[in-house]
Formats: structure tokens, C-alpha cells, sequence
């Protein structure tokens, strides 16, 4: 990065901080906080999406449907997330491309599993081998978005299904007194109500997302844990012009700072939102906070 | 029926075309001197020369992935890359899944290390989780510790966690040659596995004997021993 | 090898009971679910020890969020802050590391670095953590009805609290606790995940899940065993805390009883 790092070992001591903490390795270990952020930011949008389906669906009157989703929620209350990490992602690859392949290629005569090896056609491959490595890691990425979504989203759907419930049953005989169909009932009077009933329990979702971030590396992201692991462990001189002691301690300790401040930040944020939410409904939030004003 | 026929050789022929274009080299990136992430944040190492000279003898453009190495397997079988080169020995286990090219580097010896010469080798030996050594150790009289990485197990033996450590000896060299006489090898130096080799998918014969065409040669005209002192040192077993 | 031999064999090889070794080559899914059970053994043993000793400090770290004393009060809302503010991974990374420094100072802590002691503590606190916000809220929203009745027949100090305001906080948290104890066995997974190393390849069941997912290169038949596995603990703790449940909510008509019902606030 800057001029005198061509010799490290000679520098001393704010010198060769300065060029360590630019080396390249260490601009992937900046930029992986940039990649839990962002897929925060995409997950956290979808999941919600997952569970407003799951919580329809297990709502539903069709049963069928609502047994679906009423196993989709269980499913994951049942089972640790990282169980579902461990292989989610191999088989979430392996379905998108057997879908592909019974698409693409309906004339291959060949077995897809042979042994151990799970082969579809070249045009099926997801990506194309051929497609540059940027795609590949988009495409992993892509996947750990959707393991993460699907399993908060079955956390979503509890908690909306949930605030659908706590929505009072009044409002919707009123709304069937008027003439609305269930289906307009469902958008017009339970939807827009159910958010304030569903906020505590999606802001608490959000903070159990921010603290599931760490086992992303088990999706094959090279993430902050990732990257915390790799830089901390003890570098001898043969390999890299910056040997060090093993200092994982300081790495995690960046961690763990990052960790309580965005926990701390989504604390004040959502609180404001709660507030702003609360104000003027019917709840005892709601009534607590007209009299603090009055 | 004609069409049929012609519809497969196109497919047959682009899939090789692909295969030529472009080959995906799977590592590791966390075990130098055989494959690390360097300063500057790329796959370096003896495999990653390797890889590269081996790509260019047999013709192919080859791209460079890291994967964690506990899923390293599953990731190739299912397609994710098309070879393994992270200094993986071969082993019956694993024979049973993938193929393995011939080896590039003789069978590879792990020893122990310790604090002290007295330390007791039938004590308590930490070893990272799912390797060679685990399994030589777990079969042995001493007491298997076992620790998700490398980098752990030399923290453990020099808390006093463990009496010595049992691992891969290119690892272990330049660990024990800076740490200023604090750690020493000790006892025997075990033989594991049949060396070590590219691991490469069963179906997949065909880049198989490309790749191991690509070794013979370099083994015929001794870049390879070449390659291999460079890394490992001069004491090190060649062909 | 029939089943039957290998459960005799690896029933309790978790604890380093029956045979040594662990099966090398042609893996049945017999050795599977009886090995993934025998490493269940584990989370059981973090999950009931740390949910007991976790319910005692939980407690207290709520009674003193709530306190008038400012040192108790701030030192009661940074320990929750920091527990339940970071992730658990992160934890026992820093609790092993803590542990290995605090042995070379006296062999008392010699212990400590095993995860049958060092990473109870951690899941302990943990969840005290957790429990502890939980307990906290439900402080707060003691009707203000019961402590003035208590007031009136002369209660005060730690036997109102015993005797009133205590079984009505548990009575408002216990659906949220529940659900704490549940996340509790789940996260207790991670302790031979991450942190704390495994002695003689004795671990919990996803240590076995794992070693059979390396050793068959096929993740798909251990991991669901051991999410079944989960599912069944599942069943049983949402079973014996409705039990619980039902005894703290028995005073109550039938309609203002609370349901148990799932809300997923807790996790790491």
C-alpha cells in the first residue's frame, strides 16, 4: 500500500502496523463485514416474505396448506439452525440443479447419481463452469441467503402468525358485518393491524439473525469469522512478510466489539420505530405513552 | 433419432470444451506450505505452483477456490469444483468416493512435537479433528485431544493442554525451527497414507489422465523434485 | 455385528463406557443413530445442568436490573448487555482462551479447560442472561394490584417477594422461558463445534454426526438422525414446562390462563 513496505521486518512499530493492516488480506477482511451486512440487508427482507406465506398458509383454511405450514414452523423450532446449516446448502445446489437438468438436458440418458457423484449436464451446472469465479461466489452467496431465509423465515411466519391471532377478533367480525370477503378481510383489516402485535417478536428475530451471522462460514461464505480465523492463527516468517504471534484473541475481540455495537445501534433503532408505531393505538403501550405526553 | 444423436456429440463435445476452457482447482488455503492465503490475499503455496504448471502442461485454464475443509469432499461430488488439491492424502476411506490422481508429493511422514525431550508420548496427544493423525492417535494407548484447526492444537500443547502434538511434519518444520528451541521434534516419524494426490471425481476419467500425464512429466524431468525442495527444504523425500 | 451388539458397544461411548474404537469402515445406520443417541447424552448433561443453575442467577440478575442501587443496577444490565449482545461462538472462543491463560497462574483452574466444566460455565451464564431479561420483564409487569394486596397483610421484604411477587413473575415469563430452554439444548451443539476440544472422541451427538458426515462423505442420513434426535428433546421439554406451566397458572379461570405458545425471542 505505502512506499516503505517493501521491507517490513525493518520497520518499527506504528510503520508496520500501518502496512499490515493494508495488506490485501486484510482489505478481504474489511470487506467481509461489508458481505454479513449485506446479507443481513437481503435476508432480512425475505425472510419476512417466507414467513408472511408460512403464516397464510398455516392460517389458511384449506388443510392441506395450513398443515404445510404448520410443519414448516415446527420443523425449525425442532431442530438447532447450525444442524440445518451443516447440510441445507449441499442439497438446496443439488435440487436447483436436478430442476435444471430434467429442464435442460431431457434427453441425457446417463444416471444423475453415480456412486457418490452427483452429475447433470454442463448446461445445467449452476453456474456454468465456464462462468467467471465473481459468479460462483455470488451463487454461493445466493444460497446463504436462502438457507438463512428459510430457516428465520419459519421464525417469522410463528411470530406473525402469532401477531394475525393477537389482532382482535372484533375487528374482523365488524369487517364480515360490512360485507368484506374473507380474502378482503385478510388485506384490508388483519394485515395492516398485525404489524404492531408482530414488532417486538421481528425485532427480537433480528437480533437472533445478527447472532446466527458467525456460522455463515459453514455455508461456505468467507466471512468476518472466516477471515478472523485465518489472520489471527500465528504466521511464521517463511510464508508471509508479517509474522506474528497467534492473535486470534485480538481478531475475536474486534468481533466481538462489532457484534455488541450492532446489537446496541438495532436496540435504539427499533425502539424508535416501536415508539413511533405505538403511537395512537389501542394497546397499553399505546394508552402509556398518551399519558406521558398529556 | 438423428437429430437425437447429433443433439448428444454436440453435448458430449461442449462438455469437453468446457472441461478444456475451464478447470476449477479446489484447496483449502489454510495449510502452507502446501496451500495459504499470502499477504496479498491470493492462494499461494507448493500446490498452488503445482496446480498452475501442472494447468499448463495438460492444456487447461484452471481458476483457483477455497473451501473449508471439512465439506472439501462433498463440494467436489457435487460439482462444485472439479479437483482437490490441498495436500490430501490418499487412503482407502476416501478412495471409495473420489479418485485420486498419482501422487505428487512421496507419502508423507507426521511426528510428534513436544515442549520437553521427556515429554510422554503416550500421554496426551492433541491432533486436529477428522485427519490422519486423529485416527493413528484414537487407535493408539495415548489420549486423542482433538481441536477444529491446526493453529489450536500448537496453542493447547504450549498452554500445557496437551504433551505433545501429532501432525504433519512439513507442517510442523518451520513452526519448531522459529520457535527458538520451545519446541522439539521427538520419538519415531509415522508413515500415513500412500501420499499425497489430486482427488478428482469418479466419473470424471478423462481429466484424471490428463492430469496425471501431467505429472509424469513432471516427475520424468525433475521440476517436480525441484518444486518440492524449494517448499519443503532440502531434506525432504523426492523421486 | 447385529444392532443389538452395537448398542451394547457404543450405548455410552460418549461418557467412555464400551468399546474403544470407533467404527472405521462399512458404517450401518444402526452405528449411526445408536452413536448420535450415546453423544445425546452431552446435551442433555449442559442443557438441564445449565438451565438450573442458569434459573437461580437469573433471578437474581433480574431482581437487580430492577434494584434502586445504581452499581447493582448497571452491573446486572451490562452483564445481560454483553451476554446476550454477542454470539455464543464468539463466547467460548474467549471463555477457552480465558481458562488456558488463568491455568498457567494455579492448577485450581486445571479443570476449567475441559468442556464438561468450562463450557457449562459459559452456557450457564448464558442463559442466565437471557433469563434474566426475561425474568426482568416480567418484573415489571407484576400488577401493581398484587403488592399493594401483599401490603396489606403485612408482607414485606423477602417474604413478599418469595411468597408474591416471585411466583407471579414466573407465572408471566414462563411462555418465554420455555421457549429460552429450548434454544438453550440447541445451542448447546456448538460446544465441541467450536472452542472446546474433544477428549478420547468422546462429544455430543453433532460431534458424531460429524464424524460420520467425514468419514461416509454424505451428510444427508447422520444430520437428519440428529435433527430427529432434536425434535424428540423438543417434544419433552415443551412437554414437562406445560406441566409446570399448568401447576403456576392453576389459581387462575380457564380463560386468563397463559398458553404456552412459541415465540422465538432468544436465540444466539
Amino acid at each position: 500500500m505505502f512506499s516503505f513496505c517493501t521491507d517490513p521486518s525493518v520497520l518499527a512499530a506504528p510503520a508496520w502496523f500501518a502496512c499490515y493492516l493494508t495488506t490485501g488480506k486484510l482489505m478481504l477482511f474489511y470487506a467481509s463485514f461489508g458481505t454479513v451486512l449485506l446479507l443481513l440487508a437481503i435476508t432480512a427482507p425475505v425472510a419476512l416474505a417466507f414467513g408472511f406465506a408460512g403464516a397464510a398458509a398455516a392460517r389458511s383454511r384449506v388443510t392441506p396448506l395450513s398443515w404445510l405450514g404448520k410443519i414448516y414452523i415446527a420443523m425449525v423450532r425442532g431442530v438447532p439452525d447450525i444442524v440445518f446449516f451443516l447440510f441445507f446448502v449441499i442439497a438446496l445446489d443439488q435440487g436447483l440443479e436436478y430442476l435444471r437438468h430434467k429442464v435442460k438436458c431431457p434427453e441425457w440418458d446417463e444416471p444423475i447419481r453415480q456412486g457418490s457423484d452427483f452429475i447433470v449436464c454442463a448446461a445445467a451446472k449452476l453456474p456454468l463452469s465456464t462462468s467467471p469465479q465473481a459468479w460462483h461466489e455470488v451463487y454461493g452467496f445466493s444460497l446463504a441467503v436462502l438457507t438463512f431465509s428459510i430457516v428465520f423465515g419459519a421464525f417469522a411466519a410463528n411470530v406473525l402468525f402469532g401477531a394475525m391471532r393477537a389482532v382482535p377478533r372484533a375487528q374482523l367480525e365488524t369487517a364480515e358485518a360490512y360485507g368484506m370477503t374473507h380474502r378482503q378481510t385478510f388485506w384490508r383489516i388483519l394485515v395492516p393491524q398485525m404489524w404492531v402485535y408482530a414488532l417486538p417478536g421481528l425485532s427480537n428475530l433480528w437480533m437472533v439473525l445478527i447472532k446466527a451471522t458467525p456460522l455463515l462460514f459453514l455455508l461456505g461464505v468467507e466471512d468476518i469469522v472466516y477471515w478472523a480465523r485465518e489472520l489471527g492463527g500465528a504466521k511464521t516468517a517463511r510464508f508471509t512478510d508479517y509474522p506474528h504471534a497467534d492473535w486470534r484473541v485480538w481478531y475475536f475481540l474486534a468481533l466481538l466489539i462489532f457484534y455488541l455495537a450492532f446489537t446496541r445501534v438495532s436496540e435504539i433503532v427499533l425502539d424508535r420505530i416501536m415508539a413511533r408505531l405505538t403511537h395512537g393505538q389501542a394497546t397499553a403501550a399505546g394508552e402509556a405513552q398518551r399519558k406521558a405526553a398529556a | 433419432m438423428k437429430t437425437l444423436i447429433l443433439s448428444t456429440a454436440v453435448l458430449a463435445l461442449s462438455a469437453g470444451l468446457a472441461m478444456a476452457q475451464t478447470v476449477r482447482m479446489g484447496t483449502e488455503g489454510a495449510y502452507p506450505p502446501y496451500n495459504f492465503i499470502n499477504d496479498a490475499g491470493e492462494i499461494d503455496g507448493f500446490e498452488r505452483e503445482l496446480g498452475d504448471e501442472l494447468c499448463a502442461r495438460a492444456e487447461l485454464t484452471c481458476e483457483w477456490v477455497t473451501n473449508e475443509w471439512d465439506s472439501i469432499i462433498p463440494n467436489l461430488v457435487s460439482g462444485n469444483y472439479d479437483t482437490i488439491i490441498a495436500g490430501m492424502s490418499i487412503n482407502d476411506e476416501r478412495d471409495e468416493v473420489i479418485d485420486f490422481t498419482q501422487d505428487y508429493i512421496p507419502p508423507a511422514t507426521s511426528s510428534y512435537v513436544a515442549l520437553s525431550e521427556d515429554a510422554d508420548l503416550s500421554g496426551v496427544i492433541a491432533a486436529q479433528t477428522s485427519t490422519l493423525q486423529s485416527q493413528y492417535i484414537s487407535e493408539s494407548d495415548a489420549t486423542l485431544l482433538e481441536y477444529a484447526t491446526a493453529d489450536e492444537i500448537i496453542v493447547a500443547l504450549k498452554n500445557g493442554e496437551a504433551d505433545a502434538v501429532f501432525f504433519d511434519t512439513d507442517y510442523l518444520m518451520p513452526i519448531v525451527e522459529e520457535s527458538g528451541g520451545e519446541l522439539m521434534f521427538l520419538g519415531e516419524t509415522v508413515t500415513l497414507g500412500r501420499g499425497t494426490g489430486m482427488g478428482i471425481r469418479e466419473s470424471d476419467g478423462e481429466l484424471k489422465d490428463k492430469f496425471d500425464a501431467a505429472i509424469t512429466s513432471m516427475k520424468d524431468d525433475g521440476t517436480l523434485n525441484t518444486m518440492l525442495i524449494k517448499w519443503f527444504g532440502e531434506g525432504t523425500d523426492t523421486y | 455385528m447385529s444392532c443389538w451388539d452395537t448398542v451394547h458397544a457404543y450405548a455410552f461411548r460418549s461418557i467412555g463406557m464400551g468399546e474403544r474404537l470407533l467404527p472405521r469402515s462399512d458404517f450401518t445406520i444402526c452405528e449411526q443413530i445408536v452413536l448420535i443417541g450415546s453423544g445425546m447424552i452431552w446435551n442433555v448433561y449442559f442443557g438441564i445442568c445449565a438451565l438450573v443453575l442458569g434459573f437461580a442467577l437469573a433471578t437474581g440478575l433480574a431482581v437487580a436490573k430492577n434494584s434502586s442501587n445504581f452499581f447493582l443496577r448497571k452491573a446486572a444490565t451490562w452483564f445481560i448487555f454483553v451476554f446476550r449482545g454477542s454470539p455464543l461462538f464468539i463466547q467460548f472462543f474467549f471463555a477457552y482462551f480465558l481458562f488456558l491463560s488463568l491455568k498457567g497462574f494455579s492448577p485450581v483452574f486445571d479443570p476449567f479447560t475441559s468442556a464438561a466444566l468450562g463450557a457449562l460455565i459459559v452456557l450457564f451464564f448464558n442463559t442466565a442472561a437471557y433469563a434474566g431479561e426475561i425474568f426482568y420483564g416480567a418484573l415489571q409487569s407484576v400488577p401493581k394490584g398484587d403488592i399493594e394486596a401483599a401490603d396489606a397483610y403485612g408482607l414485606a421484604g423477602l417474604a413478599r417477594f418469595r411468597r408474591i411477587v416471585w411466583p407471579t413473575m414466573l407465572r408471566l415469563a414462563w411462555p418465554a422461558y420455555t421457549n429460552e430452554a429450548i434454544f438453550l439444548f440447541h445451542a448447546t451443539t456448538l460446544v465441541f463445534f467450536s472452542g472446546f476440544p474433544a477428549w478420547r472422541q468422546q462429544g455430543d451427538a453433532l460431534y458424531y454426526a460429524n464424524y460420520f458426515a467425514d468419514k461416509t462423505f454424505n451428510p444427508f442420513i447422520p444430520y437428519p438422525i440428529l435433527a430427529g434426535y432434536f425434535i424428540a428433546l423438543t417434544l419433552v421439554i415443551v412437554g414437562l414446562f406445560g406441566l409446570v406451566n399448568k401447576r403456576l397458572n392453576r389459581h387462575l379461570p380457564a380463560d386468563r390462563r397463559a398458553r404456552v405458545r412459541y415465540r422465538p425471542n432468544l436465540m444466539r
